[in-house]
């Protein structure tokens, strides 16, 4: 008798299992929408992006290949979370003496030029995207995007959204010291 | 007044869902231009995440049908172009989860729900048959004298054809 009873807390007990699941899932602070990239440890795609200013030197996969670990950001004047993470890039570039490389998708260059100088200078290069057709092949879908690349041109961090302090001290530098190493 | 509401009927009914696609975008060959939207009906839009590319006006969406229809013009079949956006975007991007080693759960769930809910069904019709004989007639207590003697010998082994012979299966051991 107890046996064919207990089968009525079989709904609850799904419920339970569903609703840690859901709790887990919630109190996790990942963002739900992030897509998980297709291109970690893949390497980098190959691209070759005229400079954002007329003369100077442009950006192309062979950048990524210098030895060193380096930052690619993907950002744009008219995006406003950019503004918000950018006095991180500053610090990562100045005090924490990273190679930060720009992509500067769909912008116009005027707008990109104003946007630099307005809040400084955090990139080794710029690289003008204005078709955002090289932000495709790196699996660009919202800008900012974050991706650190290691020395022989594998892309081993993809973050989406602007950057936290959190991720630059739990990931990106950690990561940095481990491939300078 | 029934010819008004047979006249709004008509009209909601024939109304078309907006569609994303611009008339800019498509491609002059018509063959070629279905082959697209098929496509794009199929690829996620990274942006709005629930929406194909083919329905939504995120600018990231415009970008990729332009992108879907420049190679299907340059005469990659659906695969490459589908295989073209996997290799940058993942799985993700196609709105039908391919079939693999990952996926394999979530394609078989529906049939081991189906599994599930079949012996669940099965167990309480067997349960509840066990209870209606019990009801019936308490078949432990109904034995007969007779029926209990025969079930006593078959217990301890002694299983003799020649002591009644009515009603035995034919696959019976005989002695």
């Amino acid at each position: 008798m107890i046996r064919s009873r207990l089968i009525f807390l079989i709904p609850l007990v799904l419920f339970l299992v569903l609703a840690g699941y859901f709790a887990v899932q919630l109190l996790s602070g990942e963002d739900p929408r992030a897509v998980p990239s297709a291109l970690i440890d893949k390497p980098a795609p190959d691209f070759d992006l005229p400079g954002l200013y007329a003369g100077e030197p442009g950006f192309a996969t062979a950048d990524l290949k210098r030895g060193g670990p380096v930052l690619v950001n993907v950002f744009a004047s008219w995006c406003v979370p950019c503004r918000a993470e950018h006095p991180l890039l500053m610090r990562l570039a100045e005090e924490e003496g990273a190679t930060i490389f720009g992509l500067n998708y769909k912008d116009k260059r005027a707008d990109a030029k104003g946007f630099i100088e307005e809040l400084g200078n955090p990139y080794a290069r710029i690289g003008f995207d204005g078709e955002g057709r090289v932000a495709i092949d790196w699996g660009v879908y919202g800008v900012p995007e974050t991706y650190v690349i290691d020395g022989s041109g594998r892309i081993r961090y993809k973050r989406v959204g602007p950057l936290q302090p959190r991720h630059l001290e739990e990931d990106i530098l950690p990561l940095l010291e481990d491939l300078r190493s | 007044m029934i010819r008004s509401l047979l006249l709004a009927l008509a009209v909601v009914v024939a109304a078309l869902p907006a569609l994303a696609v611009q008339p800019d975008e498509m491609l002059d060959d018509p063959a070629l231009e279905r082959r697209a939207r098929e496509i794009s009906q199929d690829v996620r839009c990274l942006v709005c995440q629930n929406q194909s590319i083919d329905e939504s006006n995120a600018d990231l969406a415009r970008d990729l049908r332009v992108l879907v229809r420049e190679r299907v013009k340059q005469g990659d079949t659906n695969q490459e172009v589908r295989d073209y956006l996997v290799a940058r975007y993942g799985d993700y991007v196609l709105l039908k989860p391919p079939f693999g080693l990952s996926t394999l759960l979530l394609w078989a769930s529906p049939a081991l729900l189906l599994l599930v809910g079949a012996l669940a069904v099965f167990l309480w019709f067997r349960g509840r048959g066990r209870a209606s004989a019990t009801q019936a007639g308490g078949a432990e207590a109904a034995l007969s004298a007779e029926e209990r003697r025969r079930l006593d010998r078959l217990l301890a082994g002694e299983d003799g054809p020649e002591d009644d012979g009515s009603g035995r299966d034919p696959g019976d051991r005989r002695a």
